[in-house]
Order: structure tokens, then sequence, then C-alpha cells
């Protein structure tokens, strides 16, 4: 696929808005655009890659050569709760408070 | 209960009973102070990392094997996206395209007979926190479950009703408290049940919607049989299934909408680089076949070999510690197995759920062999055993035979004795021993009946039998 056919055009502007709201995010409108510009060139540079003839390949999952480091069982301090809440920009006794949240309405 | 193919499939979270969370040190624990089990790792906090719970790890292959799944031997973690504030970190450590089990099954027995329904895998992951609604302040959070292991068994769709579902979530729940990994406690949230249901025309395809919030094991079944019978409706009238996910409301017993597809999530699933692949080594696989005790329809099979009733069994292994009970008294009763399933079942069992609130034996299996012994033996009678059985339960004593002394519950098996009395007792019905002698047999319970009214009961009835026979001729 040629660059120049696709430039702009990898991203389109709902997918955009769609990623922004996944993201909890709000752009202007011009960013929208600039964005969608921008994340295509990304996706164009990335493009690259399926030149290569990957079939014979293992996916690769880190590039670490490393595998299975695991923790026994065993109980260490947590931190102590005044510590915790000095993240908390708003508490009610040992609770974090965030603003209000409707039962069951997961987004 | 519809005209329509309907098809089930659930998806349990079973938190796992490690002493530590998944990827933190922090402990696992319920009820401790607010935000008091947190850490940089389980609250997110930029630059920490997680490290894998080993113990985590064989529990989730433990319940594989159980279900005769394939482990995966080259498995990974990766990142679920979403915002809640329960959820610090934005994602949620989770198993996407290579969960440590996968392809196994379990068998489901009820009214509808015998099912086996697949399970199309098994992962790991992290449980978020908890929020608490409802204050004036706004919403309250608490991170102390917040990275506690959970694993998720995702079943394939193959409940055809609410009856199957149910029985297959007591399955469930059975194995891993059998295995040890949970505590499958559904009211408490140990256990989690999500059903997605679908209903459409035979032959058709149905569109399935999720119901989350199953938090209790009736209202798993009625909340399916509530949403079959609403869909049924639509399908009724013509309508449409959308796909949604629906909240059950236990109180109004009915579903409403959560989400619908417009707003379907996109988790947005990449591998989480803050860890490394994970392999499932032979050790592992040979210490969790080690670890994995004998199954419970292995076990029913075999009480069923020894003679015990195929209902008896499934009583026998609907906990393990009940098993494990009934084959001390089996061992103390010359492996009899009626008269352990008796003493077991009618007594030690009966006693468990009056007096130890469902949750404990009050009688010890030693003891209550020990009572089974006596009345064999024909010490005492089986009426006297279960006075004495009964008097252990109340009191909490384990002494049997010194209740039989104290109480005078000795049979009296000594022929002199009896003869004495049975002599005597021929000799003040002399009109009822012509009849018996000229062949009213039916009298021979009227002699019983007074050596016993004689020996307050206490006669050794097989002992009496043959003075009686001998004396009466
Ligand atoms: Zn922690």
């Amino acid at each position: 696929m040629k660059h120049e056919e696709t430039k702009g055009r990898r991203i389109s502007l709902e997918e955009v808005n769609r990623i922004a709201e996944l993201a909890r995010l709000s752009p202007s409108e011009d960013e929208r655009e600039q964005l969608a510009a921008k994340m295509s060139s990304v996706i164009d540079f990335v493009e690259q890659l399926n030149e290569l003839d990957t079939t014979s390949i293992e996916p690769l999952h880190h590039v670490l050569d490393l595998h299975s480091v695991l923790r026994d069982d065993v109980v260490r301090p947590s931190l102590p709760v005044s510590e915790v809440m000095k993240n908390a920009p708003q508490k009610k006794g040992d609770y974090f408070i965030v603003p209000r949240v409707i039962k069951g309405a997961e987004t | 209960m519809s005209d329509y193919a309907v098809t089930i499939g659930l998806e349990v979270h079973a938190q796992l009973l490690t002493n530590t969370k998944m990827f933190c040190g922090c402990k696992a624990s319920y009820g401790a102070a607010h935000n008091s089990l947190t850490c940089p790792v389980c609250m997110g906090l930029p630059g920490a990392l997680p490290m894998p719970n080993r113990r985590a790890i064989e529990m989730a292959v433990k319940v594989g094997l159980a279900t005769g799944s394939t482990i995966t031997r080259a498995t990974k973690f990766d990142r679920k996206n979403y915002f809640y504030p329960d959820l610090p970190k934005g994602y949620q450590i989770s198993q996407f395209d290579k969960p440590i089990c996968a392809g196994g099954s379990m068998e489901i027995r009820g009214l509808f007979g015998v099912k086996r329904v697949g399970i199309t895998r098994i992962h790991l992951e992290e449980d978020a926190g908890k929020s608490q609604h409802g204050d004036d302040d706004g919403t309250l959070i608490d991170l102390n479950r917040c990275g506690v292991p959970l694993i998720e068994i995702v079943s394939e769709p193959d409940m055809s009703s609410p009856e199957e579902a149910y029985a297959y979530l007591m399955e469930i729940r059975r194995l891993v408290r059998w295995l040890e990994v949970c505590d499958g406690n559904l009211e408490e949230g140990s256990l989690r049940c999500d059903a997605n249901i679908s209903v459409a025309p035979e032959g058709e395809r149905g569109v399935p919607v999720e119901i989350k919030n199953l938090n209790s094991f009736h209202g798993v079944e009625k909340a399916i049989r509530y949403e079959i019978e609403r869909q049924s409706e639509v399908v009724r009238n013509g309508g449409k299934i959308s796909r949604m996910t629906l909240l059950w409301d236990s109180d109004k017993g009915e579903t409403r909408v959560m989400r619908t597809k417009e707003a379907a999530h996109d988790y947005r699933y990449f591998p989480e680089p803050d860890l490394v692949e994970l392999s499932i080594s032979d050790q592992m696989m040979a210490e969790a076949h080690e670890a994995s005790p004998e199954y419970p329809w292995v076990r029913r099979e075999r009480y069923v070999g020894i003679g015990v009733k195929p209902d008896d069994a499934d009583v026998l292994t609907a906990e393990k510690e009940f098993g494990e009970y009934f084959e001390e008294v089996f061992a103390g009763c010359n492996n009899e197995a009626p008269r352990a399933v008796r003493w077991v079942i009618g007594e030690a069992l009966r006693w468990r759920k009056e007096l130890g609130g469902g949750e404990r034996f009050v009688v010890s299996a030693y003891a209550t062999a020990e009572v089974a012994g006596l009345e064999a033996s024909g010490k005492i009678s089986g009426l006297a055993a279960k006075t004495v059985y009964e008097e252990m339960a109340r009191t909490g004593r384990s002494d049997p035979a010194m209740i039989v002394k104290e109480k005078g519950l000795e049979q009296v098996s000594d022929t002199g004795a009896l003869e004495a009395v049975i002599t005597k007792i021929i000799e003040d019905n002399p009109k009822e021993v012509e009849r018996y002698r000229g062949g009213d047999m039916k009298l021979k319970g009227f002699f019983v009946g007074q050596v016993m009214k004689a020996m307050g009961g206490k006669a050794d009835p097989k002992a009496t039998g043959e003075i009686l026979g001998r004396l009466l001729g």
C-alpha cells in the first residue's frame, strides 16, 4: 500500500471520537483533526512491518528473555492507612471519596 | 416453560483462598479496616511492579486438572482497560488469548438427568475494590479487595434450563470448595455468577443477553427463569431480542437494563508489559496433581461400589468432610456400608444440621463409630443407641460406654436371668401359652412384649427370641 494514498485516512474522525471517549478525553475539534492525522501517520509507520515475512516467527509478548518470575504467597506489610490517604483528594474516614457513581452504571 | 430453544452459559468468578493478593504481598482478607490492606502495586501507583502469586497459579491449575481442561503451558497476562473508581490502575490484569486452562467440562445431575457442560476456559485475574453507593458525599471506595486473585470459569452455552444452570453452579461450588481454592460463598461475593441467556425459535440463533449481579443460588435460578420468560414473550410477539447487559434486582425479582449494545465495552486488551510470560513447569504440573484430592465424582462411584445407595452416595459427597467422616465410621462398623450410612446420614448429619448450624459435626466420627459398634454387638438396643447419641450430641460428651452405664441401657443377654423372667411369664399366662401351643403363632409378639416390659426394654431381642422359642416349644 502506498503511503500517499492512505495518509490521513487510516484513522477516521469517528475512530478518534471513540478512542477519546474510551480514554475519557475531550479534545477540541481542531485537536481531533490533528489527532486523526497524527495517529494515521503512526499507523502508517508501523505498517512498514507488514513488509516483512513473519509467517514462521512466533509472536513475542515480551522483549525480556525471562519467564515465570513468581512470588511466594507470603504476606508483606501494607502501607499505613495514613500514608495511603495522602493520595486522596477527598476522603471520609478511611474511605476514598469519588464523585457519585450510579450503582451498576459501569461504563 | 418455553416453547423456544433456550441456551444458557455461565461465567463464574471464584475468589482464591490465598494468603496474599494476586500481584503484591498485601493480605487478601476481609473485615480489615478500610484501605488498610493496600500498597503501591494494588493501588496502581506509578512505577509499582506486579509479581504473580505462585499459589494462585497452582490453584488455577488444580481447578483446570479437575475439570479435565488443557493447561496452557505457555500462558501470559493481559490488560483489560476500563475506567471505574474501584479499579485505580484504569485496567485490570487478566488473561485474554492464552487463558491458563481451556477446553474442560463438568458433569451435572438433577431431575433433568445427567449432562456434561463444557468449560470453555478458566483464566486468572485480579479483583477490583469495593464501592459503596448511597452516601451523601459521594461514592466511598475501599481498595482492600483490589488485587485479590480470582479465577473466572467460563462455560459453554450448554445449559437449557434454570435447573441445569443451578446444578452447574452448585457443582462449581462443590468443586472449588473440595479443592480448597475458594470458600464458595455466593452471598458474600467470594463466588459470583453472570449468565448469558438466549431464546430463539427452534433452529434459529438467538442473541445472548447477559445478566449480572446474581448473588444467590436461588437468585440465579429465578433471574434466568425471568429472563427466559421475558425473551420468549418478545419472540412470541414477533419482536427482536437486542444485545444488552441486564442487572438482576433480587428485591423486585426482575431484571433491568445496565447497558445496551451502543454503549458496549471495548476493553482494548493488550499483553501486560509489566509481566513476563508464564510457563507452567512440569514440576508445577506434578505438584498440582499431587495436591489434588480424590474428586467428588470418583468418590461417589467408589462409595456405590462398596454398597452405598447412589442417593446416599450423593449426600456423602456433598462436602469433602462428609466423606472423610463417613469413612472413619465405616471402618468402625466393620465395613458394613448400610450401618455406617444409617449412622452418618441418619444421626451425625442430622445433629450437625440441628445443633451444629450445618457447619460442624457435633459428635466425632470416632464416637459415632463406637455407638454403632455397641449397637452392632447387641450390647445396647437400636433405641438405646439413639438415646446415647442424642446425649452426646447435646452435651458434647464422647464416652458412649459410660453413658450406657450411667443410664443403665445395657441389654440383658445373660441367658440365666432371661430364663428366670421368661419362666415366670409362662407361668403367669397359661391361657396365652395354650393358644400359642395350639398354633396361634402371633402370640409370640405378646410374649416378647411381656419380657421387654419386665426387663425395662433392655432384654436382648435375639436371646429373648431363642429362649422363648425353646421354653414355649
Ligand atoms: Zn498491595
